[in-house]
């Protein structure tokens, strides 16, 4: 399994953990009942602090998306959540690639498209609070 | 990690002569953090260490290591590496560890035996012939091997290759993973403060400008930016309590803001801002913009 949060994007790390387990989720590479690598030996592999991985679990089990059995580690919750997001991701994205090829058309950049959907969602957070 | 604080100093000051190394300086490092200190050159952050080892003494202010003023018992229980390794050049690696070991009662054979080995250290090679690398190696083995309860680190990667100073860091968050340690060190390599630390301490000539969880100052910190009209000349003036720093550019406005978005875009709105964007700031920025923005 492969989490790569990059230090230097000015995104706390928590956070960008907590986005690579849903993304893992979400495309299937974790199914529920699946194990996650330990706490200490993934701060050791990824070269992070502990507290930070111990961090993006407790959040992520909070939200529903782990469960954390005590003395035998972290699992991806069995509730179906996972495969609804994948459907609800599946079902959403002719939408993002009709946008996206209309923007082409008028002669946006892949950066300029890339920059207007990060501002817009920027945007939409600011509104509703939070991020992520 | 829990609430005990293994560092703790109030308005610590230094002056050598009519120079202020340090200008009331209050840490604050709870147990069981990865603490980096973080300062230019000549910011004071030698001359910290050297007080919290008890090398040193305050000009004022308290120091305390494990609630202690630092005196021999304190730091029997800290490791240390600095950037001058202190090492017997005369000695071979296994000469270094015999050599060590009887000081400490607690120290970790089984541990001494797991480092020489994922450090590839060649026991019978003196000191001298050791590369930079492998003295480093060598003093971070002689630091953890000795059960210390808390390590501090003065620039350990300093002048180490990126394979080796990775190989370092590894060792270091490796063992806060599996022993119960807190570690403070200082380092002019931010992105390897970004990489392991959970809380950064940012010194400039002698006082402390930032103190903090790493992930909150990510979320507290942001950077605004916005178009305005050419109409108004230079930098228009912030009020949010939360601005850093405001500079502009032609007609491009940036915006640091150290405590979210929200105040600094509802003020550019009202000056008449347009195609507001607020994006993330990583610590290199905070750390150059708050450093810049004393002066």
């Amino acid at each position: 399994m492969l989490f790569r949060p990059n230090p230097s994007s000015g995104v706390p790390i928590y956070l960008q953990l907590m986005e690579q387990v849903k993304h893992a989720i979400e495309t299937g590479a974790l199914m529920a009942g699946d194990q996650l690598p330990g706490i200490r030996p993934l701060a050791e592999e990824l070269v992070m602090n502990p507290n930070t991985v111990a961090k993006a679990y407790r959040e992520l089990e909070h939200e529903g998306v782990i469960e954390l059995r005590h003395g035998s580690g972290a699992f991806v919750s069995p509730n179906a959540r996972a495969g609804r997001l994948a459907d609800k991701l599946r079902s959403a994205q002719p939408l993002v690639a009709g946008t996206v090829e209309r923007l082409r058309a008028r002669g946006l950049s892949e950066e300029e498209i890339r920059r207007l959907f990060e501002a817009e969602l920027a945007a939409a957070s600011r509104k509703g609070g939070r991020r992520g | 990690m829990d609430d005990r604080l293994i560092i703790e100093t109030s308005n610590l000051t230094k002056h050598y002569d009519s120079f202020e190394a340090l200008r009331g300086l209050d840490l604050h490092v709870p147990a069981g953090s990865i603490c980096g200190f973080l300062g230019r050159n000549g910011a004071g952050k030698t001359t910290t260490i050297k007080i919290l080892l008890g090398m040193n003494q305050p000009t004022s202010g308290v120091a305390r290591v494990f609630g202690s003023t630092p005196d021999a018992e304190v730091r029997r229980r800290i490791g240390f590496v600095s950037e001058e390794k202190e090492l017997y050049g005369y000695m071979t690696v296994e000469d270094m560890i015999r050599f060590t070991s009887p000081f400490f009662p607690k120290w970790r054979r089984d541990l001494e035996q797991r480092y020489l080995r994922k450090f590839d250290l060649p026991l019978q090679r003196k000191v001298k012939q050791l590369s930079r690398g492998m003295r480093t190696k060598l003093s971070l083995l002689l630091a953890l091997c000795r059960g210390a309860e808390l390590l501090i680190l003065d620039e350990p990667t300093s002048g180490l290759d990126p394979a080796i100073a990775e190989e370092v860091l590894q060792a270091i968050v490796g063992h806060v993973a599996n022993e119960e340690m807190t570690v403070f060190f200082s380092s002019h390599q931010i992105a390897e403060i970004e990489q392991i630390a959970d809380r950064v301490v940012i010194l400039d000539r002698g006082r402390k400008v930032i103190d903090g969880a790493i992930d909150e100052l990510r979320e507290k910190y942001c950077r605004v930016n916005a178009v305005i009209e050419n109409g108004q000349a230079g930098a228009p003036v912030l009020h949010s309590p939360n601005v850093v720093r405001v500079t502009r550019k032609g007609r491009v406005l940036s915006i640091l803001s150290r405590g979210g978005a929200d105040d600094v875009v509802a003020e550019a709105t009202e000056l008449g801002a347009t195609n507001i964007e607020v994006v993330p700031v990583t610590l290199k920025e905070i750390f150059l913009e708050t450093v810049n923005a004393e002066e």
